[in-house]
């Protein structure tokens, strides 16, 4: 049998929905199997909480008095983009001060950028506002500096291109040297194994092939709801997927937008990766409607069920050689030791599996409360047939030929 | 005969001391077992040493008496690393850098992270380590 968005809505509205989290689901289903459980649960609830560095802001600070056509602009002395209209920015998460030593002394603390301003500006703390122009008939300001906070802005919209992936590298070291990277410190010699992924409360981990997970699928977003707007970035639905159709590597992405107004920095939060930069921490959860027993199927996935690819972030990773030296479990991966080459990696994960499951018992109550109803998506995002991949970059002068 | 015992404490030396043989001390006079994860002589020119002292614990006693009375003063290490609970997100970025398994996941169902203060050796790696700046020192 089936069940459609709009009568899962009117049993929220009711508050009679039956509402479980990605981890709840799974003993159910093995006490009861997917017939009884498509009947008897409406919605299963995701959630994850990793830094996402495709993250940013978009900013609207009112006119100034003279007005002014902002074309430079630091916040807390992180550059904005201010090549928009008159006083609109981008904030990008990864974007450093413009004195910021960064990889000067290696590795560099990064202890400050745009993941911080935007982490700032949810916990209701004035930020600095210095911004620069050439000045016109209309917009006569050339120069400006103020102090700005959240509730101020006629609009503050977190806009990510990249968040969600489905499925991620697990990243190793072969080398003879510690290495620093977005996937945290990695020892010399396989010394270590960071991953970043919630495994089996990750979103798109439980909905495979984006059977209900599209353009305007309402989900949490830093503690406030948001919206996912386009497919993410780099977003390749045609990877090596498992028997149950879980992708085996890297593979969906989401670009989610939401209120910063609504937001919580507990939820949104500035991160600084020693030797690789800022970033922005972001917690997202995604509610699945269990529209038949095929989404149950997909929702009871376990973390002994879902692969992760290995890969050395000393070589093959920057050097774009590609190469997956193994795949594990996550189940492996989540119980602090893995098996690689055979011996016996200690695991890291950059990605807080209590946060996710946070987020995901966060998003339940509001659904159980009624005051979180789904939306049917509007449109879907590429999938399998669409033969989309996540093509390398066209190099027009070759580095070897012109060195 | 005295049981053994062993603690983590970060020494500070005032300047008239560093060139005395403290730690050559505390090992031939008072039979302890010294093991030094950290040194350093700062700008002030007072010096810092993080160690792990062992011994029976008459002569652990008799030798922390001996650095009083000298003028080395010393607190334990677990009060010196400090977890910042609000900022810490329980992801593990911190456990595969902690050499003495004070940072730690010990219930993989929960994943949550401990911070077993009394295994601390005061290392300061997971001071960097962290993305959330959780993790402070207070010398």
């Amino acid at each position: 049998m089936a069940k459609s968005i709009e009568e899962i809505n009117e049993k929220i509205r009711k508050k009679k929905a039956c509402v479980l989290t990605a981890e709840e689901i799974i003993p159910l289903v093995e006490e009861k199997g997917y017939t009884e459980v498509a009947r008897e649960v409406d919605v299963v609830t995701t959630g994850t909480f990793s830094p996402m560095c495709s993250s940013g802001a978009f900013l609207n600070f009112g006119h100034s008095k003279p007005r002014m056509k902002i074309q430079k602009a630091w916040l807390n002395g992180v550059a904005a983009y201010g090549g928009l209209a008159a006083c609109d920015v981008y904030i990008g998460a990864t974007e450093i001060p413009d004195d910021d030593p960064a990889n000067k002394i290696h590795p560099g603390r990064f202890s400050y950028g745009g993941g911080h301003v935007i982490e700032d500006l949810i916990a209701g703390r004035e930020v600095s506002l210095k911004a620069l122009s050439y000045g016109t008939d209309c917009y006569p300001r050339r120069e400006l500096e103020t102090s700005v906070r959240l509730a101020d802005l006629n609009q503050a919209y977190l806009t990510n291109p990249r968040n969600a992936y489905q499925n991620y590298n697990v990243a190793v070291n072969l080398s003879n040297r510690v290495i620093y990277t977005y996937l945290g410190i990695l020892q010399p010699k396989m010394g270590n194994a960071n991953y970043s992924s919630a495994g089996q409360f990750s979103p798109l981990l439980n909905d495979p092939y984006l059977r209900t997970i599209g353009i305007g699928t309402k989900i949490f977003l830093g503690g406030g709801v948001g919206y996912v707007f386009w497919e993410g970035t780099q977003h390749n639905p045609t990877v090596p997927r498992s028997e149950g159709g879980v992708p085996l590597e890297g593979a969906g992405t989401l670009s989610l937008t939401g209120d910063m107004k609504t937001m919580s920095n507990r939820y949104i939060r500035g991160v600084s990766m020693l030797g690789y930069g800022a970033s922005l921490a972001v917690g997202i959860g995604v509610p699945i409607p269990i529209i038949d027993e095929e989404m149950v199927k997909f929702v009871s996935v376990r973390d002994d069920g879902l692969y992760a690819p290995v890969v050395d972030y000393s070589d093959a990773y920057p050097n774009l050689e590609g190469g997956i030296i193994a795949r594990v479990s996550y189940s492996e991966l989540k119980s602090g030791s893995v098996s690689i080459r055979g011996r016996k990696v200690s695991t890291g994960s950059l990605s807080s599996y209590p946060m996710a499951v946070e987020i995901a018992e966060t998003l339940k109550k509001w659904i159980e409360k009624g005051k979180f109803l789904l939306t049917q998506k509007v449109a879907s995002l590429p999938d399998m047939d669409s033969g989309q991949t996540f093509k390398s970059m066209r190099m027009t002068v070759d580095d070897e030929v012109s060195t | 005969m005295t049981s053994m015992a062993s603690k983590n404490i970060i020494l500070h030396y005032p300047r008239k001391l560093i060139e005395q043989p403290v730690i050559s001390n505390l090992v031939k006079k008072y039979d302890l077992t010294i093991n030094i994860s950290r040194a350093r002589i700062g700008q002030d020119e007072e010096g810092t040493m993080v160690i792990e002292i062992s011994g029976e614990a008459d002569n652990l006693d008799n030798g922390l008496r001996y650095l009083k009375e000298i003028g080395v003063t010393f607190k334990l290490i677990s009060k010196v690393i400090k977890r910042v609970e609000k900022r810490c997100t329980h992801c593990s970025a911190c456990t595969v850098v902690c050499p003495s398994g004070a940072l730690v996941i010990e219930d993989r169902s929960s994943m949550e992270v401990l911070f077993i203060e009394e295994k601390c050796t005061g290392c300061g790696l997971c001071i960097q380590a962290c993305p959330y700046k959780a993790m402070e020192m207070h010398e």
